[in-house]
C-alpha cells in the first residue's frame, strides 16, 4: 500500500514540475516557437541582461513586496499582540475583519479596491488616481492577514508567565515586548512576512485591478503578452528566478535541519 | 486593558480598505451606469448571465473533487515520511507556487496545443493528433494544477498532527488498517479537507486567466465576465453587480459546507 502511495506520489510530483521544465527547456531554445526545439543557446539569457524595461519591471514587483512585506508585517504583528489581548465578541468581529480578504475571490478584493480608488479620484479630482499607491495599500491589505494567521498561534503558544517574570523583574511593558515577546513569537513574524513577500510578488489579478499605466509589476505585464506573442527571454528570467528560490530553499532548509539537530542534542545533554 | 488598542491602527486601515470597498461595491451595484441613479437593473440583469455562473461553479467543484482525490493520498505519504523529507516535499510541492501562474498556465498551452509538444509527439510516434485544449477538460486541469498544492498543504499539516496513539488504540481495538483509516484518520483530517476545498474552490469559481488561455469562448467563466465589465465593456456597474452576485455565492457554499462538517472558525487551518 505504502508502495504504491509512493509511486502515486512522484507521478503527482512531476504533474506539478512539467510546466517548469518546459519553461526552463523553452530559455534554451533556439527557436522562437516554445513547442519545437530548434537547437541550445543562451542567447535568451543575453537578451534577458539588455532587456531594461523587463529588469526594471521586475524591479517594481521587487519594491512593492518588500514595502508592503514591511507595512504588513509591522501593523500586523502590533495588531495581533492587541488582538490576543481581546475577548469575546470584540475578538470575533476583529477576526472576521481578518477573514474576509482571505475568504472573498482575489478578483472581488481586487474589483472592489479599484472601485474605491475609482470613487476617491472623482470626490478629489484626481485624474489618473491608480499607480505606485493603489498598489502599495492593495498589496499592504491583502498581506495583512497572512502576518496575524501566522503571529497569533505563536503568542497563544506563548508561556504568559514570561511576560509577568520580565515585569516583575523590572521591565516595563515596552521592554517587556522588546526583550521577551518578540523574541518568542520571531518564527511566526518571520513566516507571516515571508508569505506576505511572495504573495505579493507573485499577486497577479488584485494588482491587475489597481495598477495603472504608470506602475507596472512584471504579472501585469506577462498578462499583457496574451496579447502579442510572449518573447523567449521571459523564460529565461523565470528560469534564474527558479533556480534562484531553489538555492534559497535549500539553504533555508538545511539552516533548519542543523539548527532542529542542534536543540535536540542541547536537549540530550541537559536530560 | 489597554493593550487590546495596539490593534487599532490595523482595524482602522482594514475597514477603510476592506468594509468600505464592499460598500462601495454595493452602491456601485445599485446604482445605473448612465445616470448614477439608485436602479436594480444591473441585479436584474445576473439572470443574463446564470448559465455562466452554473458553469463555473459546476466546473470549479469537479476541480476541488480532483484535487481532493489526487490531493491526500500525496499528504498522507508526505505526513508519514521522516521529518527532513517532510519538510523537503513540502518545500517541493510550494516551490512551483512562486513562479508566475500566468507563465505556468502558459506551459500548458504549449503542452496541449493543437501543434503543441504533446501532439507533435503523437504524430511523430504515427499517432492522430488529440484534442486536449479549449474544452472544459482542459480548463479543470488548469484549474486541478494551479491549486493542487492549496489542497496538499492543509491535509498534510492536519494529517501530520494525527497522534500516533489513536491509531495504535483503535489497532489494539480491533480494528483492521481499512476501518482504522475509515474511522480515525479521516474524520481526524475533516478541519484539512475542509479549508483545503475552500483554499482550492474560492480562487477556482473566480479565475479568469485559465479559461481565456485553455478554454473555448463556449467555456468563458464568471470571472471572464467580470474583468470584461472592467477592461473592455467599461460598465462598472454590472461589475460591481456580479462580484456581489459572486461573493453571496463564494459565502452560502462555504456555510452550507461548514454546516455539514460542523466546524467553528477556529478550527480553520492555516498554512
Amino acid at each position: 500500500m505504502r508502495r504504491v502511495n509512493r509511486i502515486f506520489t512522484v507521478i503527482v510530483f512531476i504533474f506539478l514540475y512539467i510546466p517548469m521544465i518546459v519553461l526552463a527547456v523553452a530559455s534554451f531554445n533556439k527557436g522562437t516557437d516554445i513547442a519545437i526545439f530548434q537547437g541550445f543557446t543562451f542567447d535568451q539569457y543575453k537578451e534577458l541582461f539588455r532587456d531594461d524595461h523587463l529588469l526594471r519591471l521586475l524591479g517594481n514587483s521587487v519594491i512593492i513586496a518588500v514595502l508592503s512585506m514591511a507595512v504588513a508585517t509591522v501593523l500586523g504583528t502590533v495588531a495581533s499582540v492587541g488582538i490576543h489581548s481581546m475577548r469575546g465578541k470584540l475578538r470575533s468581529a476583529v477576526m472576521g475583519l481578518t477573514n474576509i480578504p482571505m475568504t472573498n475571490p482575489d478578483i472581488v478584493t481586487g474589483v472592489s479596491l479599484a472601485l474605491l480608488f475609482a470613487f476617491v479620484g472623482v470626490m478629489l479630482r484626481i485624474n489618473a488616481v491608480l499607480g505606485f499607491w493603489t498598489l502599495l495599500i492593495a498589496h499592504i491589505t491583502f498581506s495583512l492577514p497572512y502576518v496575524i494567521l501566522n503571529v497569533m498561534p505563536k503568542l497563544a503558544q506563548m508561556d504568559p508567565d514570561l511576560t509577568e517574570a520580565a515585569l516583575d523583574l523590572g521591565c516595563t511593558p515596552v521592554q517587556a515586548f522588546f526583550k521577551v515577546v518578540l523574541h518568542e513569537i520571531m518564527p511566526g513574524i518571520i513566516s507571516g512576512a515571508l508569505m506576505a513577500f511572495t504573495m505579493s510578488l507573485d499577486d497577479f489579478v488584485i494588482s491587475y485591478f489597481v495598477t495603472g499605466s504608470g506602475f507596472v509589476t512584471l504579472p501585469v505585464e506577462i498578462y499583457s503578452y496574451t496579447k502579442k506573442p510572449i518573447q523567449p527571454k521571459v523564460y529565461a528570467m523565470f528560469t534564474l528566478i527558479f533556480v534562484a528560490i531553489l538555492i534559497l530553499m535549500v539553504a533555508m532548509n538545511l539552516l533548519q535541519a542543523r539548527d532542529s539537530s542542534k536543540k535536540l542534542r542541547r536537549k540530550e545533554a541537559r536530560g | 486593558m489597554k493593550r487590546k488598542w495596539l490593534s487599532g491602527p490595523y482595524v482602522l486601515w482594514m475597514v477603510l480598505f476592506t468594509l468600505i470597498p464592499l460598500g462601495v461595491v454595493l452602491y456601485f451595484s445599485l446604482t445605473d451606469s448612465m445616470t448614477g441613479e439608485f436602479s436594480l437593473s444591473n441585479l436584474a440583469s445576473i439572470v443574463d448571465y446564470w448559465p455562466i455562473f452554473l458553469r463555473s461553479i459546476w466546473l470549479s467543484i469537479f476541480a476541488t473533487l480532483i484535487c481532493l482525490v489526487i490531493g491526500y493520498p500525496v499528504a498522507y505519504y508526505i505526513a508519514h515520511c521522516k521529518p527532513t523529507t517532510q519538510r523537503l516535499l513540502q518545500m517541493m510541492i510550494m516551490l512551483p507556487m512562486c513562479i508566475s501562474f500566468l507563465l505556468r498556465t502558459l506551459a500548458w498551452v504549449a503542452l496541449l496545443e493543437d501543434t503543441g509538444i504533446i501532439n507533435n509527439f503523437l504524430t511523430s510516434i504515427g499517432l492522430s493528433p488529440l484534442p486536449l485544449i479549449r474544452n472544459n477538460g482542459a480548463v479543470i486541469l488548469g484549474m486541478v494544477y494551479n491549486y493542487l498544492p492549496y489542497m496538499i498543504l492543509p491535509l498534510f499539516t492536519v494529517i501530520m498532527k494525527i497522534d500516533p496513539r489513536l491509531i495504535e488504540a483503535a489497532e489494539d481495538l480491533g480494528c483492521n488498517r481499512r476501518q482504522v483509516f475509515a474511522k480515525v484518520v479521516l474524520p481526524l483530517s475533516v478541519p484539512g479537507i475542509v479549508s483545503g476545498i475552500t483554499m482550492v474552490f474560492v480562487p477556482a469559481v473566480s479565475t479568469f486567466y485559465i479559461s481565456q488561455k485553455l478554454g473555448s469562448p463556449g467555456t468563458i467563466l464568471i470571472g471572464d465576465v467580470i474583468e470584461s465589465q472592467f477592461k473592455a465593456a467599461y460598465n462598472p456597474n454590472l461589475g460591481a453587480a456580479l462580484s456581489l452576485v459572486l461573493m453571496v455565492l463564494i459565502f452560502v457554499c462555504i456555510g452550507v459546507m461548514n454546516r455539514f462538517t460542523n466546524d467553528d472558525e477556529e478550527s480553520m487551518v492555516t498554512l
